[in-house]
């Protein structure tokens, strides 16, 4: 039977398991929207589609489903840019469908034209033009398969507008093959035999565990090694859940605002297993002094990863979560297990020494200004972790990754690539509607909020019961940091302390706003916050403009050299 | 150090892009670049040449091969290759230096494929090597122009044991 190809399109999106978009109507894509008028799809209007594109990776980020996306050509389509450009940087399953003009005009500078495919070439995992309604069918079938296998990624299809009013009677692939495109989800057995041999025969081992391992879904397999062995382990701010925060093997994120004990490990393994985690400069510091005793064993899914920041003495490629699981296997026995226990003692008990020497900490004066970190920990009681927070980039980023404690996987979303200001508040709307019965918090820097500010319009309309923190400074907080540590203190138009009245603003878009300026305050405001269930809820701390993030290893600096409170 | 690289990629528009995108996105250079069908026309053969240390290398071969058009790579480098390139050098010709570029053009069993009262147009054909010595020795006759295609490369068949 022949169909228009906006519903030959619906059907491919449905064939995929999709339920929800994120999407944003205009004219190239009316096609669609008359179709979706009454598809069973829950479609998720936004505000701006750069919002579309964070919540649908949040939604991926939260879920482990591919986040989807639909726009019009033109400036809807550029808008995403930066949303995928996101995605693409932490490794994030999506499909960004946007509309293009007729095929006829392309290259006419048509009205609402623009070269999406070739502006996204390089932030998007493969991206498509669609040139016909015959190969529809197939290339969103690919599309979904690309993003969602290997490395994951966003992937961008762009489909003309007379290819969705065309009607034709196509058939929807039920198996696609890509030649040039295999994944290795298999470790090589030798190499996975000589990780082995080489962990055995280490007395300082260090785990340093990345986004990979999250991707690949393998924390139950990760925790299982090192808990076998009882090896001491880090996670890069990616990696954060990958393994439990509060196990007393887990030493904190490693790098820049890494905790001292983690990055003094680090710097004094004779192993290092890096698992999912891409050795990036904000993880390594100086790159020649970073690891300088350890040998290093790397696994990957991708291998262009690998070797490219740090030379890796044993490569693995391959799925994080099958490496593991041969890894967990080619342990040796209880005797074996018992002398590596016993060699691991004084490595256990320097570690244990760094930890206590100095502990991620804060002053909070009873009578003085709220501390940020205060209210980060408060969030933590009042939750006991049960949650799935996101965050905005800054200070309030490196704040709940360091002081709340994540304890499984896919509760902790932040950009962490191409750290975007505006992800966090988003983000939180496409978890919150993956899990709708769970507590979202939204941690936020009231800069980064402000630039999507418009989604609490989508949050209200969907009734989504997120609780936004803002750890209201004033300021444009780590990059004030920045002048305060390595610019004398000029504080170069980093002062924003013109901002709207949160509370009136929420209340305006119909959220309910609470404030809190005293310490008394900010527990009763995180009781009410929490006791809301239909709507969101927007909390303003007004914390202490001049509390630095601690530890800190400035650019250029090796690991051991942090600058401590 | 300078590599051949021989890129199997299917036959799709924005292809070239890809990879001069990412050439260019990762800060790897590029010192030619040729690019035709193969045997099979849904697929075409690139043949960069591009210089870097080994990491460089490295990482511009599994770079290309993550790209999803990408079907193969090949470093001729290390290989047992032929290599060719063709040039068209526009060299000022007058009555008294004719004589002597012919027998240039003879000796490098080169080509002359277009006259004019005041140049002569010559087609070589051959290594890197070949056409800089001819492009030298006719340098003092005043060239006007070259235009070289790029290198290609192809495997040489294994000899027969
Ligand atoms: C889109 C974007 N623009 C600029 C930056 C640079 N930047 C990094 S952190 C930061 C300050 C963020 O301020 P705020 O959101 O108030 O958070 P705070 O650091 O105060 O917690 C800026 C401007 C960025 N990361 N993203």
């Amino acid at each position: 039977m022949k169909k228009i190809g906006a519903q030959i399109f619906i059907d491919c999106l449905l064939k995929e398991g999709v339920d929800t978009i994120f999407g944003f109507p205009g004219g190239a894509v009316l096609p669609i929207y008359d179709v979706l008028y009454d598809a069973p799809l829950n479609h998720i209007l936004v505000r701006h589609e750069q919002g579309a594109v964070h919540m649908a990776d949040g939604y991926a980020r939260a879920s482990g489903k591919p986040g989807v996306v639909v726009v019009t050509s033109g400036p809807g389509a550029t808008n995403t840019v930066t949303g995928i450009a996101t995605a693409y940087m932490d490794s994030i399953p999506m499909v960004v469908f946007t509309g293009q003009v007729p095929t006829a005009l392309i290259g006419n500078d048509a009205f609402q034209e623009a070269d999406i495919v070739g502006i996204t070439r390089p932030c998007t995992k493969h991206n498509y033009l669609v040139k016909s309604l015959e190969e529809l069918p197939r290339i969103v079938k690919e599309a979904f398969y690309i993003a969602t296998t290997g490395r994951p990624g966003p992937v961008l299809v762009d489909i003309p507008k007379d290819v969705l009013m065309a009607f034709a009677d196509v058939k929807h692939p039920e198996k696609i093959t890509l030649e040039s495109y295999q994944p290795n989800y298999k470790g090589h057995p030798g190499q996975i035999k000589k990780a082995i041999d080489m962990i055995m025969a280490s007395k300082r081992p260090v785990v340093y565990a990345g986004g990979g391992v999250i991707l690949s879904n393998a924390s139950d397999e990760l925790q299982t090694f090192i808990t076998k062995l009882g090896i001491p382990t880090t996670t890069t701010l990616m990696g954060l859940g990958a393994f439990p925060g509060t196990h007393p093997l887990f030493m904190g994120m490693l790098g820049m605002h890494g905790t001292y004990c983690a990055n003094m490990a680090v710097t004094n393994t004779d192993c290092l297993i890096a698992i999912g985690a891409r050795f990036d400069d904000r993880v390594t510091g100086k790159i020649d002094e970073f690891a300088p005793f350890a040998g290093i064993i790397h696994v990957d899914i991708d291998p262009t990863s690998i070797s490219k920041n740090v030379k890796v003495d044993i490569p693995i490629v391959g799925d994080v979560k099958n490496v593991l699981k041969e890894l967990i296997k080619g342990i040796p026995g209880p005797k074996g297990v018992k002398e590596f226990k016993k060699n691991l003692e004084e490595w256990h008990a320097q570690v244990t020494g760094w930890e206590n020497t100095h502990k991620l900490s804060y002053k909070q004066d009873p009578k003085g200004k709220i501390k940020p970190q205060y209210v980060i920990e408060k969030l933590y009681e009042a939750t006991k972790g049960d949650a799935i927070v996101t965050t905005e980039v800054g200070q309030n980023q490196m704040w709940a990754a360091q002081f709340f404690k994540y304890d499984k996987a896919r509760t902790f979303l932040t950009s962490g690539g191409l750290g975007t200001m505006g992800f966090g508040f988003p983000a939180a709307i496409g978890a919150q509607i993956a899990f709708p019965n769970k507590t979202v918090i939204g941690i936020a820097g009231d800069g980064s909020l402000q630039m999507n500010i418009q989604e609490l319009a989508t949050a209200v309309q969907y009734k989504l019961p997120i609780k936004i923190a803002i750890l209201n400074n004033m300021v444009l907080g780590m990059v004030r940091q920045w002048q305060e540590f390595f610019y004398d203190k000029r504080y170069s138009h980093t002062c924003i302390s013109v901002a709207p009245d949160f509370v009136k603003l929420a209340e305006a878009y119909g959220a309910v706003g609470l404030r809190a300026k005293t310490i008394e305050e900010v527990e009763k405001v995180i009781k009410e916050a929490m006791s809301i269930k239909d709507r969101p809820v927007l909390m303003d701390f007004k914390v202490d403009q001049f509390e630095d993030v601690y530890p800190m290893v400035p650019t250029g600096q090796p690991l051991n050299k942090m600058l401590l409170v | 150090m300078r590599h051949t690289i021989s890129i199997l990629v299917s036959n799709e528009f924005g292809v070239l892009s890809r990879i001069s995108g990412l050439f260019s996105g990762r800060g790897f250079n590029i010192e030619s670049l040729s690019v035709a069908e193969t045997l099979d026309a849904k697929i075409s053969r690139m043949t960069i040449v591009t210089r870097g240390d080994d990491k460089v290398i490295e990482q511009i071969n599994k770079q290309l091969n993550k790209l999803i058009n990408v079907i193969k790579v090949t470093d001729f480098t290390d290989e047992e290759h032929i290599e060719r390139e063709l040039a068209l050098i526009k060299v000022t010709s007058n009555p008294e230096s004719r004589a002597e570029i012919l027998s240039i053009v003879d000796i490098f069993r080169a080509k002359v494929v277009d006259v004019s009262p005041r140049s002569y147009t010559v087609e070589i054909t051959g290594d890197e090597e070949k056409i800089n010595a001819m492009t030298e020795l006719l340098r003092p006759f005043g060239i006007k122009e070259i235009v070289k295609t790029g290198r290609i490369a192809m495997a040489r068949s294994p000899k027969q044991k």
